[in-house]
């Protein structure tokens, strides 16, 4: 995979340290009587590769859907920052705006459109920027837009993906048939597709690495590497902790709800409540 | 599970050594005595269930004596003939299954491949022979009708294979557009005396209004929901028309709508120099008319199939399958969801719309008799029994179900039952359709076929 490159703009070389991409702010979420996420607030670096951890129940994936509008938190702050410009809210913003805002998301279990082709669906990641140059539909229909170049380039983008995510091959397979570690690569390709040709700021992944083997574990971690050195900041749930210790410039720990520790690998590796958290405690249901 | 042919190597192994190594021969056998043990046991299980269920209902009845009083009668002989009876039938079933099993699955989509094959060609050769048909001799006036009729059904399940087939969103109040598009133009044409030409794009244009104004309150509703609404919908619009009296006449209908002309140029009879006949000097005939309304369905479903055809392959097309297939993705993903399904429904709509202007002009009289749930049953079918999303299927579907029904016309009431039965042997064999596989709308090679168990079929 190492001698495909990464078709995406280098934006900065060095990023400066601690320059924020996302920031989750006192972020809490309930169902009902049940508090899932309890005043969270970390933040992920511009250029870096933040981890998000926890056991199982901690409520990773409720601050995950929160961040990508799936659920709207009862408070809190979910901000977007760009370069330039001002933050952009992700909690007030409807679901669809948010991937247009520059973040996108994979699934924990893998959501493809299985009965179309690896590119179609690396196509319907570039809808937005396709679909503005068909002229609301009509100029397409009666071909007097500029859409075919448009296609051309989105079919340019696709295929540079693919040829990133090693599926150059299977692009004109249906998703569905693909082998699992395969439809793995191809909905990250897919999320990269997002507001191409620049991709998307943020890449949040949700368990990119669950069911892989571990060949396979690894390879996502070099693409993950490479994804993030081409200017995609990436924001990541894993449980797979060899992942993210090799990848991660910095990891967040929840438990119960609640953030425990916010540090580099080393740093969390080391952290009492951390090691307490996942081996569990004499007074807490593990 | 073993290949006749291993079992016929294990006759000739055991041919050639009568007394050496009965090893793969003994795994056979052993696999075939432990199905026929397992299906036993299973047969004697579901005995004793039907016992348990037979001895209280069957085997213990209380009669009333020849005095009067209540006494208990045993019927044990039922009780074993009822159980024995389960008990055989329970075991034939098992050693069917377990044959069936043993027997290596039929190779799937022999058929759709054969079909895709001939596909290429059947459809051109359907579009030549319907370019053809006025022209062929021996169509007469009653073909010709019947031609107009399953095109009629052919437009209404293109438009509504948009919403249903590419957008995954099961309408069933489809006919309410159709009934729109007709009532738009008979009450335009009748009342402000506008032409065909102008009311057409017209009688689209309010059908996909009222598209809009359908998806607005549905959108959030899925699967089963969805298809209650959107039958309310349909029976709502039949409803007003029905008893809107001042407008639309109610159930007396809208008569004498105007016919469609030539460019001008009326099909009336007189042989006048404006008339269709007495200016290209023709024998006057009504059989110009017939012909001209024709090759107007044609080309209006044509029409619906060419847009169609575009759309599928555009953004907004592509946007729709995507929808089918996983709508949270789609969200994920940027795509306005909500645009996007009314864009569906908006566009399904208009061409209901000028169907519905087509048979209103074709007609010369619509009653609100004519928009009844039956005509949206109908075209859902076509969709469903064509394979949602397939154009040619769908055609397929239309020529089969509207030509069969004036076919069967000599069934009389048994005709529904045919047809029902056709449409169950048909969903038993292909439960996808006639056309269930799915062609990719673009490709870096060779564009292949997608089987239809990879395609979504859209809950909403």
């Amino acid at each position: 995979m190492s001698e495909t490159a990464i078709p995406v703009l280098r934006r900065t070389p060095v990023p400066d340290r601690r320059e924020m991409i996302l920031e989750v702010s006192s972020l809490t979420m309930r169902f009902g009587g049940l508090t899932a996420v309890n005043q969270v607030s970390f933040a992920a670096g511009r250029g870096e590769i933040t981890a998000l951890i926890g056991p199982n129940g901690a409520g990773k994936t409720t601050v995950f859907n929160c961040i990508t509008g799936f659920y709207r938190p009862t408070s809190g702050a979910v901000r977007l920052h760009r370069r330039g410009e001002l933050p952009v809210e992700l909690h007030r913003l409807p679901g669809h705006r948010i991937a247009r805002a520059g973040l996108a998301r994979t699934f924990q279990n893998i959501r493809l459109f299985p009965g179309m082709t690896a590119l179609e669906n690396l196509l319907v990641a570039q809808h937005n920027r396709l679909m503005a140059a068909t002229g609301w539909g009509i100029g397409a229909v009666l071909g007097i837009s500029g859409y075919p170049r448009a296609e051309r380039e989105a079919i340019e983008s696709a295929k540079r993906w693919l040829a990133a995510t090693r599926l150059t091959e299977r692009a004109d397979d249906p998703a569905g048939a693909l082998p699992y570690g395969a439809q793995r690569r191809l909905e990250i390709a897919r999320a990269m597709c997002v507001n191409a040709p620049d991709g998307p700021g943020l890449l949040c992944l949700d368990e990119p690495a669950a069911g892989l083997n571990p060949r396979e574990s690894e390879e996502l971690g070099k693409l993950l590497l490479e994804i993030r050195d081409s200017g995609t900041s990436i924001l990541l749930i894993e449980h797979d902790m060899g992942v993210v210790m090799r990848i991660s410039n910095r990891v967040v720990v929840m438990d119960h709800g609640r953030l425990i520790a916010d540090g580099t690998p080393a740093e969390v590796r080391a952290d009492a409540k951390v090691i307490a958290a996942y081996l569990g405690e004499g007074d807490e249901d593990s | 599970m073993k290949a006749p042919g291993d079992r016929a190597e294990d006759a000739a192994l055991r041919a050639a050594r009568p007394r050496g190594e009965p090893e793969r021969f003994g795994d056979l056998q052993r696999e075939r005595q432990a199905r026929l043990l397992h299906a036993i046991r299973d047969a004697a299980v579901a005995a004793a269930m039907a016992f348990g269920l037979f001895v209280l209902m069957v085997g213990l009845r209380t009669d009333v004596g020849p005095s009067g009083e209540l006494f208990l009668r045993t019927r044990w002989a039922d009780v074993a003939i009822l159980c024995g009876i389960v008990f055989a039938g329970r075991l034939l079933l098992n050693l069917w299954y377990a044959s069936r099993a043993a027997r290596a699955p039929a190779r799937p989509g022999r058929l759709a491949a054969a079909l895709g094959a001939a596909g290429q060609a059947l459809g051109p050769a359907l579009l030549a022979a319907a370019l053809v048909l006025p022209f062929i001799p021996g169509i007469g006036r009653y073909e010709l009708d019947l031609g107009i009729l399953v095109l009629t059904y052919v437009m209404l399940g293109w438009g509504l294979n948009i919403v249903v087939g590419l957008a995954g969103l099961l309408d069933l109040g489809y006919v309410a557009f159709y009934a729109v598009g007709a009532y738009s133009y008979a009450l335009l044409a009748t009342s402000f005396g506008l032409s065909f030409w102008v009311c057409l794009p017209l009688a689209g244009m309010l059908a996909a209004f009222w598209g809009i104004l359908l998806g607005f309150p549905v959108l959030r509703l899925r699967g089963d929901y969805l298809a209650i609404v959107t039958l309310a919908f349909g029976e709502i619009i039949r409803i007003v028309i029905t008893n809107w009296v001042s407008l639309t006449g109610g159930p007396n209908g809208i008569g004498g709508i105007p016919r469609p002309t030539f460019f001008g140029l009326s099909f009336s009879l007189s042989g006048e120099p404006d008339t269709f006949a007495g200016f290209f000097g023709l024998e006057p005939s009504s059989q110009h008319r017939v012909i001209f309304l024709y090759y107007l369905i044609l080309a209006l479903s044509l029409l619906t199939n060419w847009v169609t055809l575009r759309l599928r392959r555009q953004p907004l097309g592509r946007a729709w399958e995507a929808l089918r297939e996983d709508e949270i993705a789609c969200r994920a993903l940027g795509i306005n969801i909500r645009n996007t399904k009314l864009s569906a429904f908006a566009i399904g709509a208009m061409f209901g719309g000028f169907a519905g202007a087509f048979f209103a002009t074709r007609q010369s009289f619509i009653s609100p008799e004519s928009f009844t749930f039956i005509e949206s049953a109908i075209i859902l079918s076509i969709v469903v029994l064509g394979g949602m999303g397939s154009q040619l299927g769908v055609a397929i579907a239309a020529t089969i179900m509207i030509g069969g029904f004036e076919l069967f016309r000599d069934l009389e009431e048994w005709r529904m039952l045919v047809f029902g039965a056709a449409m169950v042997l048909i969903m038993v064999w292909r439960p996808r359709g006639l056309v269930g596989t799915r062609t990719p709308s673009v490709a870096l090679g060779k564009k292949r076929d997608i089987d239809a168990d990879l395609v979504g079929e859209g809950r909403g």
